[in-house]
């Protein structure tokens, strides 16, 4: 974790967050079956808090529709994000708020993969291994202080 | 296909949790589970049915990663995210906590029992492999700490009949430690798997391991005499790849039949035959039996029966442990 004060990235740019997602008819429509696709998974991850900024990681640009990935019947889904800089200190813990929260989303069949866009990070492998590591994220998960860390950038801050 | 693997029995052995290891006892009567509850049960068969005999609870503040039970089947020792290892003494029907080592600095993922059992082994993230003398009081004293990995040591096994130790680790390696002037020393790094090797196995010689990994194979590992007459020689004569659509977090090699078994993150329990045919420098080894969706979700391990040829246990992250039976013909 980097010292509070002062920022690893000051001035990042921020863009424009997403409208809401349309409903269509068939949406509201109770009898058919509503299959998870990708902009459901990107409604979960794109209010996620960035642990540095009060931004989310959508407005950040750290997670983008277009590489959310989803296959409802083989119950696989496949994330990947962006570091804003590619020596982020904070890529670990960005990947494994976007898992937790899936991980509490999603129904319990589905594999959720977390990884950083290829290219965008220095650790790049270091980190998509960790993040692919069950059993430390399932250590992580009882180290109290790391937990509250994820909790704080899945809690929804008022807009 | 001939073979095949039915169930025999389904059993939510930590509800609401994950389960991540199943062990027998020696005679083959008792399933140690353990899970991300923190708690250890005990199950035995009764009629057609397997029943929790007891919970060991209390012993441990974190996860319970695995457990293994003494070659007397007296003893349970459990490995947990708590950085102990608890050792349990069977008393009566019960068991009673009888000491926990401490010492690593962080989890600790794997214990194994040496084959006389006065040998103990656990490894942990703090990247070391431990060695533990037990003398007839029931002391343990740590006789060797080595740090032959660069990364976390995931899993931790004797040879079924020396007093030789491999571990396995998230640096894609697996050392070979023997025991050397009263000190355990690496003597072999088997390098070929291209990320965590999470389990391994010796077959019921010795003379062969099989690993199971994050990249999707299953290799065996062959020990062939050094010319040099020093270091210990493994060679890779197998790779099995392209069964597995996930990690293989387990391969377990069944010491009655030779066939080996593997639990995968894809959900299913593969059951893998050697070829009779095949010389003993390049097995080849083909699928006998699959469940594609033995689980719901991740299977975490695969457990021989040491007595009853055939019987599997399996266990998961949905919570679940299973028994199978492996049938030919």
């Amino acid at each position: 974790m980097s010292a509070g004060g002062r920022l690893e990235n000051a001035n990042p740019v921020i863009f424009q967050r997403s409208g809401e997602r349309l409903l269509t008819a068939s949406d509201e429509d109770e009898d058919v079956h509503d299959r998870i696709d990708d902009r459901e998974i990107f409604d979960l991850i794109r209010s996620i808090n960035d642990p540095e900024h009060p931004l989310s990681l959508e407005e950040l640009n750290v997670v983008e529709q277009v590489r959310v990935k989803v296959n409802d019947a083989e119950s696989s889904v496949g994330v990947e994000f962006t570091p804003t800089i590619p020596h982020c200190s904070m890529a670990t813990l960005i990947g494994l708020s976007i898992k937790v929260k899936l991980l509490r989303s999603l129904p319990d069949r589905f594999k959720i993969d977390v990884q950083i866009t290829p290219g965008t990070h220095a650790s790049e492998e270091a980190v998509n291994k960790q993040l692919a590591d069950k059993e430390r994220v399932a250590a992580a998960l009882e180290n109290s202080s790391l937990l509250e860390v994820v909790n704080q950038c899945l809690t929804t801050r008022s807009i | 296909m001939k073979e095949a693997l039915s169930l025999v029995q389904r059993v939510n052995a930590h509800p609401d949790s994950r389960c991540w290891f199943v062990s027998w006892n020696p005679s083959g009567s008792l399933v140690a589970s353990c899970g991300g509850d923190k708690a250890i049960r005990i199950w035995g068969r009764e009629g057609d049915s397997w029943i929790c005999k007891s919970v060991l609870q209390d012993g441990h503040q974190r996860t319970v990663r695995k457990v293994a039970w003494s070659p007397c089947g007296n003893y349970l020792a459990s490995a947990s995210f708590d950085a102990t290892t608890c050792i349990w003494k069977k008393k009566d029907d019960d068991f009673e906590s009888l000491t926990v080592l401490e010492g690593h600095e962080n989890e600790v993922k794997c214990v194994a029992w040496a084959p006389s059992g006065n040998l103990l082994a656990t490894c942990s993230r703090d990247k070391s492999v431990w060695v533990w003398e037990v003398d007839e009081e029931d002391e343990y004293e740590c006789v060797t700490v080595v740090n032959s990995h660069t990364q976390d040591v995931k899993h931790v096994v004797w040879h079924p009949t020396q007093e030789l130790l491999a571990s396995a680790s998230y640096d894609n390696n697996i050392c070979i430690y023997r025991e050397e002037d009263d000190d355990w020393e690496c003597r072999a790094t088997l390098q070929g798997h291209t990320s965590t090797v999470w389990s391994l196995s010796f077959d019921a010689t010795g003379q062969r391991l099989a690993s199971g990994s994050d990249d999707r194979t299953v290799k065996i590992w062959k020990e062939y005499p050094n010319e040099a007459g020093q270091d210990l020689s493994w060679k890779c004569v197998c790779t099995l790849s392209g069964y597995h659509g996930r990690t293989v977090y387990d391969v377990a090699w069944c010491p009655l039949t030779g066939v080996l078994a593997t639990a995968s993150g894809d959900d299913a329990v593969r059951v893998f035959k050697e070829d009779e045919s095949t010389g003993p420098d390049q097995p080849v080894f083909s699928l006998a039996a699959q469940v594609t969706k033995a689980h719901s979700q991740d299977v975490n391990c695969v457990a021989w029966n040491p007595k009853e040829a055939g019987l599997l246990a399996t266990c998961s992250d949905d919570g679940d442990f299973a028994i199978w039976r492996f049938h030919e013909d």
